[in-house]
């Protein structure tokens, strides 16, 4: 094996050493009966000629990933500097541990304080933890700190949270006794109701919203906090689209005490779900509450200025079944690769790709509010995806359109809600042309009109 | 080898400021196309209210030359396995292959979205199905989920699982009475936070002398009909094979429990025995363990999990199943994998989307490239190899268990403490001889604990070397403890102050200005 560093005569010769007889004689502290005595039902190995070729075959089944997209519900298309994927394909980065020995791991501390700074700065919190798996289970973590700040057991979240972020919330949280109620939203707006959390009281600790929540809209989060904190309850906020934070009022500046975000949008691949990584900022005063890893500013003897993880008595290795979230492994190096992606957009870059997707939404939403029969359902204002009603069953509609144009025109509701057979979620970023929204709007035109689309539905 | 060595520490690439100190008004580092649809005023599409009112201010403005040198310049300040030996006891810092990042990178994978249409996502879901299979017989558990994403992930949805199961079995009420979770004495934290996550209340079982889990108090703890189940490291993390697997999953079985284990060191095992033939219901895998994909400074990971028949209906939902498959008039076969989330006894998901995908790819491609043989031969390497330094540091330091590690191994710093030279001097000085230090400190039950896998990926040479520092420090320690107890001497900066970083934390940077005001 070619990734074993030892001849055959090499482990003969240690073997000597040991004074034992052979390889067998090493693992004799596991009983005969539990030892395998054949081998694995594995394949035998594979040269690098045949794995890749192997692999590449696979990877050209997935006809998906070769289409002109318009998909977003909590994964998007976004540019990737180049030196992106350069910098953290460094042997010293990607094959590195977690930073326990500051001394030789400098590097990753220091790229991690300047991640927690970059998500202080879009969110505008106070203080931002070295990441989460991802938006979905930082959301639900929120939701488990909200409690043990407030020791309040009720949380309410809206209904417009990507479904399957409730789905991880109510899985994490059916064992804390935290009672997790929805708060409906307004079919005509597309935004939560703020009445809808006119019930809550005493015993609420936060109220959960998504903004952009999942069908693209904004949520009036000042509103929203306001409600919150009238009962003494925290608001958290989850962001699915994170370059929204480039033109969009910050959670922060809005009143959120929790904010949690998926950073797939910065810097990650698609990689059909993960890895991503989780974005989670709170305000100062919670500090001691913050599930994951901090990475705080430290100095030897001479006074040079270094970096540490820190407050690490909040964590499993210490606290064990009192720590304030079972974390350890988190996403470390895609955390690295969203705080390259930030620092080579940087101000000014972010706050363009942030613009081009709102005005190519919004130029694709009026040029399909044109095609006949079509229509958007939504009238809240949105960023950069939104909700389309078409005249037939959105679901064979799409299917046609990738068949035949070759176009993944967006997401069918019916996935998450039978009850909106012919809603389907469209997004779009800086890297769609324009040529590609008008053949998407012109495609979606002559399949709806022309054909009778479910004819080969699957 | 010897003492003093000194390193420049005044060169620009040694004293890279933040970014955040660099940034310069009016530098660029991103390449963007001029928005070619016709734009909308501002207002117009997004009103006022919702509009970002800080224009970004102090986030960076850098050339991509600046970036480049900037992590260019820190990733030198960083250890990492490519440059040499990385013996972090149960992390299992082993080599990460080329090859699996390529694969990774293959653009119908990576730019392959995870919402779209099942049928044109068919080789990706391959990848799954075929990784699951082939997880599922090296531990010898049939039922399978990769959702988690990672090790303590993992843990959680494991445990939900076991409490899903006794829940159903025994009824809510019953059920109720049933919350302990037996954990020994030498797990990882994350066992005891993982089981509290899922509502159980933990008992600790003492280790005895020789180091494995002691039989009295199992069963002592396990007569008061309240022990839902047993979360187990094997080989525990002080490296020793728990010979007593079998006894000790019939005693928790017997008393109406599941028994959880903990896969962090199946590097010990793969190939050459199976948790599922030991009697464990359930049991978590680290791909970035004993899969190699990459650590990368603390993650990303993968947490699968594999459980018995039985418990198979409690995994989360989706799945990955496959299903018959038909060719129609047009000579196109239908899909023959697919998402199916109709199991109404799942504990739920556990993560948006279907997991850590690229670890998956990883993974798949490290088991292919070792096939059945390389896959064993990589686990006898790895004992081998803690069975050799084991060997070797015998004569200098204390080993706590005499039984042979199996792919690690646990030494003490009492003889050194004689000297006032504790483990924590004894791991820094060994950056010095260019080494990464041991796990230190754990497990908590070894007081002065040393744990150290060197993994399958070091050669002879290698080990020898890491020996001869080993035992160089334990006479430094003696001759000139001094030297030890102020290393590293060689690295860009020494010591953190730790406790005053924990004390007045500074987690973010700010302008100055705005930092004195504070």
């Amino acid at each position: 094996m070619r990734y074993i560093p030892n001849s055959p005569d090499e482990r003969a010769e240690m073997l000597k050493q040991l004074g034992a007889a052979s390889i067998e004689n090493l693992f004799d502290s596991i009983p005969e009966v539990l030892r395998l005595r054949q081998h694995l039902s594995v394949p035998a190995a594979m040269s690098e000629i045949e794995l890749l070729k192997a692999f590449d075959e696979m990877g050209a089944r997935n006809q998906a990933a070769g289409r002109v997209s318009f998909l977003g519900g909590g994964a998007y298309s976004h540019y990737v500097p180049t030196i992106v994927d350069h910098l953290i394909s460094r042997s010293e980065f990607f094959t590195a541990y977690t930073p326990y020995q500051p001394e030789i791991s400098q590097g990753t501390l220091q790229s991690i304080f300047e991640f927690q700074t970059l998500v202080c700065q879009l969110t505008g919190m106070d203080i931002a933890n070295a990441s989460m798996y991802d938006g979905s289970t930082a959301m639900a973590e929120a939701v488990l700190m909200a409690e043990r700040v407030t020791r309040r057991s009720k949380v309410v979240a809206s209904a417009a949270i990507h479904p399957q972020y409730l789905e991880v919330a109510h899985t994490y949280v059916q064992h804390a006794g935290i009672e997790l109620q929805h708060a409906a939203f307004d079919v005509r707006t597309g935004q939560t109701l703020v009445s809808a959390f006119d019930s809550i009281d005493d015993q609420t600790a936060a109220i959960v919203v998504q903004s952009p929540n999942f069908f693209g809209c904004l949520e009036d989060l000042q509103a929203l906090s306001e409600k919150a904190h009238a009962k003494g309850a925290l608001l958290i906020v989850a962001v699915t689209e994170a370059m929204s934070l480039g033109l969009l009022r910050s959670p922060g500046a809005s009143g959120a005490d929790i904010v949690v975000a998926e950073g797939q949008s910065f810097g990650v691949p698609l990689s059909f779900g993960g890895p991503y990584v989780g974005l989670f900022a709170i305000r100062d005063k919670y500090s001691r509450q913050i599930p994951g890893r901090l990475v705080g500013e430290a100095y030897d003897k001479k006074g040079r200025r270094g970096f540490v993880l820190t407050l690490a008595t909040r964590e499993q290795h210490i606290r064990r079944e009192k720590a304030t979230s079972n974390i350890c492994t988190n996403e470390g190096l895609i955390a690295l690769a969203s705080t390259v992606y930030l620092e080579t957009m940087g101000r000014r870059g972010i706050q363009e790709a942030a613009r081009q997707c709102a005005q190519k939404a919004h130029y694709a939403a009026r040029e399909m509010a044109k095609v006949e029969g079509f229509s958007l359902p939504c009238s809240g204002p949105f960023f950069n995806e939104f909700v389309v009603r078409a005249p037939v069953a959105a679901s064979p509609l799409l299917d046609t359109l990738a068949r035949e144009k070759g176009i993944d025109g967006g997401i069918a509701l019916s996935r998450f809600d039978s009850k909106r057979p012919n809603d389907f979620l469209v997004c779009a970023t800086e890297t769609n042309t324009r040529a590609q929204i008008d053949a998407l709007v012109e495609g979606l035109n002559e399949i709806s009109t022309t054909k009778s689309p479910g004819h080969k539905a699957n | 080898m010897k003492p003093h060595i000194t390193k420049v520490t005044t060169h620009i690439s040694q004293n890279e400021s933040l970014i955040f100190e660099r940034s310069q008004p009016g530098r660029a580092g991103f390449s963007l196309p001029p928005l070619d649809v016709d734009e909308s005023p501002l207002d117009e599409i997004i009103p006022a209210q919702y509009q970002r009112e800080d224009d970004l201010v102090g986030m960076p403005e850098v050339t991509e030359v600046d970036v480049v040198r900037h992590f260019t310049r820190m990733s030198t300040w960083n250890y990492s396995i490519d440059l040499g030996m990385y013996p972090l006891g149960s992390c299992t810092m082993k080599y990460n292959s080329r090859l699996n990042e390529k694969v990774a990178r293959i653009t119908g994978f990576a730019n392959l979205h995870p919402l779209a249409a099942e049928g044109e996502a068919q080789g990706a879901l391959q990848v799954i199905h075929e990784l699951q299979q082939h997880l599922a017989e090296i531990t010898g558990l049939p039922g399978i989920s990769l959702q988690p994403a990672a090790g303590a992930h993992g843990e959680m949805t494991g445990i939900m699982i076991i409490r899903a199961f006794i829940d159903g079995r025994d009824g809510k009420d019953k059920a109720a009475q049933r919350r302990t979770m037996l954990i020994p004495d030498s797990a990882h934290g994350t066992n005891p936070a993982s089981a509290h996550l899922s509502g159980f209340t933990v008992k600790t079982i003492r280790s005895t002398a020789e180091g494995l889990t002691d039989l009295e108090h199992l069963r002592e703890l396990c007569a008061h009909g309240d022990v839902a189940g047993l979360m187990l490291t094997n080989p525990n993390t002080l490296g020793l094979f728990e010979r007593n697997i079998q006894q000790i999953c019939a005693i928790v079985h017997d008393a109406g429990g599941l028994v959880y284990m903990d896969g962090a060191n199946m590097n010990a095992l793969v190939g050459v025995a199976r948790p599922g033939d030991m009697g464990v219901d359930v049991i978590h895998l680290n791909l970035h363990k004993t899969f190699s994909t990459p650590h990368g400074g603390g993650g990303p990971g993968s947490g699968p999990v594999c459980c018995t028949k039985e418990l198979e209906q409690f995994l989360p939902v989706p799945r990955v199943v496959r299903i018959p498959t038909s060719r129609d008039s047009d000579g196109v076969d239908s899909p023959a994998f697919k998402l199916d989330s109709d199991y109404p006894q799942s504990i739920g998901r556990v993560k948006a989307f279907l997991g850590n995908y690229g670890m998956m790819l990883r993974a798949l491609s490290y088991i292919l490239t070792h096939g059945y043989d390389g896959l064993r031969e990589a686990t006898e390497a790895a004992v081998l190899n803690a069975r050799y330094i084991a060997h070797g540091l015998v004569p200098d330091y204390e080993k706590p268990f005499d039984s042979p590690p199996m792919h690690e191994v646990v030494f003490t710093d009492k003889h050194q403490a004689r000297k006032g030279v504790h483990t924590l001097d004894i791991a820094k000085r060994l950056i010095d001889y260019g080494f990464h230090p041991m796990t230190i400190y754990f497990p908590l039950i070894v007081s002065g604990a040393m744990l150290i896998e060197p993994t399958e990926s070091v050669g002879r040479q290698e080990l020898d070397q890491f020996i001869e520092a080993m035992r160089s420090i334990a006479r430094e320690a003696v001759e000139d403890p001094e030297l030890v107890l102020n290393a590293p001497h060689s690295t860009r900066i020494g010591r953190l102050d730790e406790a005053a970083a924990a004390r007045k934390p500074v987690l973010r940077w700010k302008p100055k200005q705005a930092a004195s005001a504070i």
